[in-house]
């Protein structure tokens, strides 16, 4: 536990020396504020049209006509930006040699995961509690509902934790960055296109197929539902990575 | 103190490490001495935790590597090749990292940093950003960070490569004043560093043990000749001639030194009596200026060579 504790540290801090954290940073603030603004002027210049037609005016609510657009292009542009939070995580400290070193200390490859895993976690909720400036400006002008805000943004936590699980296992396959960040988005867009290769009907492919798909897990999120079979979803692909990883240190330390 | 038995280490088809064994006692400075891909960093590594052997053991302090890897790691301080450490922290900052990663925490931990600091001639550099420090810097804060712990066992891969030859001399003191009583493995192309620090050696080739020995016991058995360096200006192959008459030479090498305008002969000759000033005498005589006459032992490449053949002529030892 201290020893997570003290990885955990060393690993925060080192995000505010790299440049890649405040860009990743950076970026993700302006998109998402642009987002937001543009959903936001589509919301209310469809609303005002609507005033004239008595049938739409009831079906349009902030919950589905803003928050869950936004957070679905949220979404996307986590699939982005986490990889190239995680890249660095381990493939830098195998092309340094660092690691070398750090495994040499009497620490478990288990809290050296974690270390890196929760202190990347962390900055991201960092990241993520300064977009609460967006739910804030809309309870200024507007009574927006608080359950589904909520769970949109537990849903993003999710997310977030399982493709920086994805980006963790994809970083300590290679010592080079690039790869590492390729390769974490390629999975992270295969658990989000999956669901549209499963086959009409209620087979079972289509079933597994469906299940395993980022979106059918997220989207009840966005809009307030909040179901056990989606978290444990996201815990799942969480926890099944972060042992990935595991496995791929053990076999470095047999194949060299 | 460090037991290692049958290690072997492959990598796909080539074997590093083919049947090590090794037992180094309490407070021992034992060096690893071969050449390039000779099996020495694979050797530190498993001994470290870094790689699993294929097959053998090893036991640190009595505990096994392999399944009592955290404690053994407890027990040693390592330097690896070329000091891998965080480029982006202070050195105080990576100091206190380490110190709290290897258990020593509040007043305790604070005493330690502050001796290895100056044990380490670390005092100037404790508030600079580790990257921006010279490379004898770095390779200072790799040895603070092994010795941090307050290791039973150090280990340091090629601890002087790459400094300049001041610091090397400064590192070669350090790593002699703070060994203390602690156990030493270090690894080192240099010939003359291992008989400068070590208590005995080991040879590795091609991750095999060709010899394990004290410094001066090698040196002994392998230079059965040693050679004399002569310079002198004069003809070359009257010189040449008058020093094989010689007896007690056995070869006589003849070079042009442009730089001094003098000729360079390299004169090997056997052991077994001194016969320095007989070659002085016969120089002298023939009235050529003798301008440089010494003993040169042979260097590690000769040793090397010399070991490397035999073990093919022999492959018993
Ligand atoms: N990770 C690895 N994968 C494949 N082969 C390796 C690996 N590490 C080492 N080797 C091979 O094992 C052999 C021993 O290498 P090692 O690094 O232990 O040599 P060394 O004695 O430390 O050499 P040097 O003096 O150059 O540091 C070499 O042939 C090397 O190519
Ligand atoms: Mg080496």
């Amino acid at each position: 536990m201290k020893t997570w504790w003290t990885l955990f540290k060393r690993e925060f801090a080192s995000f505010f020396v790299s440049p890649v954290a405040y860009v990743v940073l950076a970026i993700f603030l302006i998109i998402t504020g642009i987002l937001f603004y543009s959903n936001l002027l589509w919301y209310y210049q469809n609303s005002f049209g609507m005033f004239q037609d008595p049938y739409m005016i009831r079906s349009m609510n902030l919950t589905d006509d803003l928050i869950r657009p936004l957070f679905a292009n949220i979404s996307v542009i986590l699939m982005f930006m986490i990889p190239a939070l995680t890249m660095r995580l381990f493939a830098e400290e195998k092309r340094s040699g660092t690691i070398e070193l750090l495994l040499s200390y009497p620490v478990r490859d288990s809290e050296v995961i974690l270390g890196k895993f929760s202190a990347t976690l962390t900055f991201f909720v960092v990241i993520l509690l300064l977009t609460l400036v967006f739910p804030v400006f809309l309870y200024a002008v507007s009574e927006p509902e608080t359950g589904p805000m909520i769970t949109a943004y537990l849903g993003c936590f999710l997310m977030g934790a399982s493709f920086i699980a994805v980006g963790t296992f994809a970083s300590s396959t290679t010592e080079n960055q690039i790869i590492a960040a390729l390769l974490a988005f390629g999975l992270n867009l295969t658990f989000w296109i999956v669901g549209w290769i499963s086959p009409p009907g209620t087979g079972t492919m289509s079933t597994v197929l469906q299940y395993l798909s980022i979106i059918e897990h997220y989207d009840p999120l966005t809009q307030g539902i909040l179901n056990s079979k989606d978290i444990i979803y996201f815990l799942s692909v969480t926890v099944l990575f972060l042992f990935l990883t595991n496995r791929v240190l053990l076999s470095k330390k047999w194949r060299g | 103190m460090i037991e290692v038995e049958e290690l072997t280490k492959n990598f796909g088809v080539t074997t590093a490490l083919n049947r090590i064994s090794f037992r180094v006692k309490k407070g021992e400075i034992l060096g690893f001495l071969g050449p390039n891909g000779a099996g020495k960093t694979t050797a530190m590594r498993i001994l470290t935790g870094f790689l699993t052997p294929t097959s053998g053991t090893a036991r640190i302090a009595g505990f096994d590597i392999q399944r009592q890897s955290l404690q053994a790691r407890r027990k040693i301080g390592y330097l690896p090749e070329s000091a891998p450490i965080y480029r982006d922290m202070y050195v105080r900052d990576y100091l206190r990292f380490i110190s709290t990663i290897k258990g020593m925490t509040g007043p305790e931990g604070k005493r330690r940093i502050g001796s290895v600091i100056e044990d380490c001639g670390l005092d100037q550099v404790r508030n600079r950003i580790i990257g921006k420090l010279s490379k004898g810097y770095r390779q200072r804060v790799g040895l603070a960070q092994a010795l941090i712990g307050d290791p039973d066992i150090l280990i340091m891969d090629e601890p002087t490569e790459g400094l300049d030859p001041k610091q090397i001399i400064e590192i070669r003191n350090l790593i002699k004043n703070l060994g203390g009583n602690r156990t030493v493995i270090l690894s080192t192309h240099i010939l003359p560093e291992v008989s400068m620090i070590c208590e005995r050696v080991i040879i590795l080739n091609e991750g095999k043990l060709i010899a394990v020995d004290t410094p001066e016991n090698l040196n002994r058995s392998l230079t059965k000749h040693s050679q004399i360096m002569l310079g002198v200006r004069g003809p070359a192959e009257q010189i040449t001639a008058v020093l094989q008459s010689v007896p007690g030479v056995l070869k006589v090498e003849c070079r042009d030194d442009f730089l001094d305008s003098m000729l360079s002969f390299n004169v090997e000759v056997s052991q077994t009596e001194d016969i320095r000033s007989r070659l002085a005498e016969k120089i002298i005589s023939n009235r050529w200026e003798l301008l440089e006459l010494r003993s040169t032992s042979l260097s590690l490449e000769d040793i090397f060579i010399k070991l490397v053949t035999r073990e093919e002529e022999e492959p018993s030892v």
